[in-house]
């Protein structure tokens, strides 16, 4: 067994990838030195022609990797800061993720866009701190929120595999996780299917990112008192709706925590689809960021408005209580 | 040495091409209306003529000339402007996506400058292959003013990439004057970036074509990108919705003036009485057979509506339960 932190999980999934492939290379700023730590070695392994430091042009490099693809490479762009995507959103949104509808099958966009620390870190303030993976997941762009360090491997290495854009966001808080796994047996992990971290029978915690970890701390501390199934979804979209309605079928009661803004929020839609179509025998809840967040820099600030443990006890205990007549 | 009697065709079959477009616009054949492309056909037949089969190209919204001047097929060209199952993009795409990878289109592209980044980065991998390609993007006026394509213009000379930058400078950003958008000049942005730009005639194919070749050649020979500045005028509409609307921003006078000098009169006058009604004919049953290819074509079947949407060929859930 060695001990593997994130980061180096995903470093990993890209040298194996590029040792794999010769069309998988690496675009990004400063991605030569590896300031995120994420690309370290890369460059000095496999060279300037496969590991490419850019200009600060992030709607230039990330259109450039759509043609890059779309002329056999499988490119995978470092972002080092979340709100880089809203620059290059059109280059994502309105090219790449439009390409294989709009030719008619003709073109495949294989890019994968990895975030290495989204959403708040301690002191990085407004402008450094969304997690905007409701906005990939809601445009159908496929959208993977890794929990773990094997999930880290296995789900940047089906990204890198895939033939559709892929974002990869890597949760700032889940970035310093570290893991006792077997190297040998790390590989890929499918899009799409969740992963039952802790089972249970009252209440069913779908947990996003690096609310995986509170989810599981907080599902121990209620141990005596409620039995909590911990679900992450890891893949956003495609959703393992399935692996979700199993988990309800077991439990009938739901409790979502997402690091996004409230409305139109991913966990908005996991609320709508279990009211719609799976089984809930009590109104379900969720604990968000408020509507419309914008994270303020002190960190007592900072905190108030992020999902909390203590958010997610209450709405536990609440869901457990509960019942539609109530 | 350029053959004027090929250019001639190209421009002559874009002209009439566009024409018979824009009757089916009229007759509610094709809907959504066209850009058409009507006064600037010299600058695709210039361009795709100094093009060799394996070069690329990425279009625009106004990209019907591009795409057949690098040799779409006509027939499945209208079709795609028609919504039809045999159109290029099989009625996913229409007008302003036209594309067909087996000719090296990589797509007409709504987002003004949006195409740029995208021809530079299928230059670099086909540089890095040793692939002996040139990838042409073709732009408006209106897309020196795009953030990406400045953008792009450093990163393709930085990196030394066999991209042909070709602005189509016909007066007007949709109603914008050039001058009232422009700062600078077109051909200054490329060589603030160390790229060598010409200003040519882009009413002209000959004088395009030969810029053309001058800059393919140069890229081929690993010397990196070029810029033409090709100064043209729309003879028609920016959007066929102008011809109900008439918004007023080009006079009477002006647009006489404008169209006094006509590519397809220009590159006509170079060839041969015979031989020139003799493609005329041919074109014009080229394009009745495309027409009516185009309108006797199926419709694609609705229940097919989000296939593509993901190359492995994924679903996602429907919208009504």
């Amino acid at each position: 067994m060695a001990n593997l932190s994130y980061l180096k999980a995903l470093n990993r999934a890209i040298a194996d990838e590029m040792a794999r492939d010769p069309a998988v290379c690496v675009l990004g700023e400063d991605v030569g030195v590896a300031v995120t730590n994420v690309t370290a070695g890369l460059l000095k392994r496999f060279g300037p022609d496969r590991v490419l430091d850019t200009p600060i042009s992030e709607q230039a490099f990330t259109g450039f990797a759509t043609g890059a693809a779309l002329a056999g490479m499988r490119p995978l762009i470092e972002f080092q800061i979340p709100a880089l995507l809203y620059l290059a959103f059109e280059q994502i949104a309105d090219q790449a993720h439009k390409f294989s509808l709009m030719t008619g099958g003709q073109a495949k966009v294989p890019v994968t866009y990895l975030v290495p620390s989204s959403g708040s870190r301690p002191g990085w303030a407004g402008q450094h701190s969304d997690h905007p993976y409701s906005l990939f997941a809601h445009v159908g762009v496929k959208t993977v929120v890794p929990a773990t360090p094997e999930d880290a491997y296995g789900l940047l290495v089906s990204a890198l595999r895939e033939d559709d854009p892929v974002v990869v966001f890597a949760p700032a808080g889940a970035v310093g996780v570290r893991a006792d796994v077997d190297l040998a047996a790390l590989g890929p992990i499918p899009l799409g299917l969740g992963r039952i971290h802790r089972t249970g029978t009252d209440v069913t915690v779908v947990a996003i990112g690096q609310h995986v970890h509170d989810a599981l701390a907080v599902a121990e501390e209620l141990a005596e008192e409620i039995s909590v199934e911990v679900f992450d979804p890891r893949t956003l979209h495609p959703f393992d709706w399935t692996g979700l309605g199993a988990s309800l079928d077991r439990t009938g009661r739901l409790v979502v925590i997402d690091d996004s803004n409230r409305s139109c929020g991913i966990g908005a839609e996991i609320l709508a689809t279990a009211a719609e179509q799976l089984r809930l025998t009590a109104p379900p809840r969720r604990v968000t960021r408020p509507d419309g967040t914008v994270l303020p820099f002190a960190r007592a600030l900072d905190l108030a408005l992020q999902p909390n443990r203590e958010q997610l006890r209450t709405a536990i205990r609440a869901a457990a209580k509960s019942t539609w007549e109530a | 040495m350029p053959d004027p009697a090929a250019l001639y065709h190209t421009v002559r079959l874009i002209r009439r091409f566009e024409q018979r477009a824009i009757e089916l616009v009229h007759s509610g054949e094709i809907v959504g209306g066209i850009h058409p492309y009507l006064g600037q056909e010299a600058i695709a037949a210039g361009v795709c003529a100094a093009l060799r089969p394996q070069d690329q190209i990425t279009s625009t919204h106004r990209g019907h000339g591009h795409v057949l001047a690098k040799g779409a097929d006509p027939a499945r060209t209208m079709a795609e402007l028609a919504g039809r199952a045999t159109g290029l993009n099989r009625g996913r795409g229409g007008s302003m996506h036209a594309a067909d990878f087996a000719v090296g289109i990589l797509g007409a592209n709504a987002i003004v400058g949006a195409a740029a980044p995208i021809a530079t980065g299928a230059a670099w991998a086909a540089a890095r292959t040793g692939a002996d390609r040139v990838v042409a993007t073709f732009f408006g006026d209106g897309a020196v003013n795009q953030g990406v394509l400045l953008e792009t213009l450093n990163l393709a000379a930085l990196w030394r990439l066999p991209v042909l930058f070709v602005c189509e400078n016909n007066g007007y950003a949709t109603s914008t004057r050039t001058e009232a958008a422009v700062a600078g000049t077109i051909a200054g942005r490329a060589t603030a970036f160390g790229i060598p730009a010409a200003t040519v005639d882009g009413m002209d194919p000959e004088a395009v074509l030969a810029a053309a070749t001058t800059a393919v050649a140069a890229a081929r020979e690993g010397l990196g990108p070029s810029l033409i500045e090709c100064v043209t005028y729309r003879f028609d509409a920016h959007h066929t919705w102008e011809h109900a609307a008439r918004p007023r921003y080009r006079g009477e006078d002006e647009l006489a003036r404008g169209r006094s000098r006509d590519p397809v009169a220009i590159q006509g006058a170079r060839v041969p009485a015979a031989r020139r009604e003799a493609i005329d004919a041919q074109i014009e049953q080229v394009l009745d057979d495309a027409v009516r290819f185009a309108l006797e074509s199926p419709h694609p079947d609705p229940a097919g509506a989000a296939r593509y949407l993901y190359a492995d060929g994924s679903h996602t859930r429907a919208g009504a339960l």
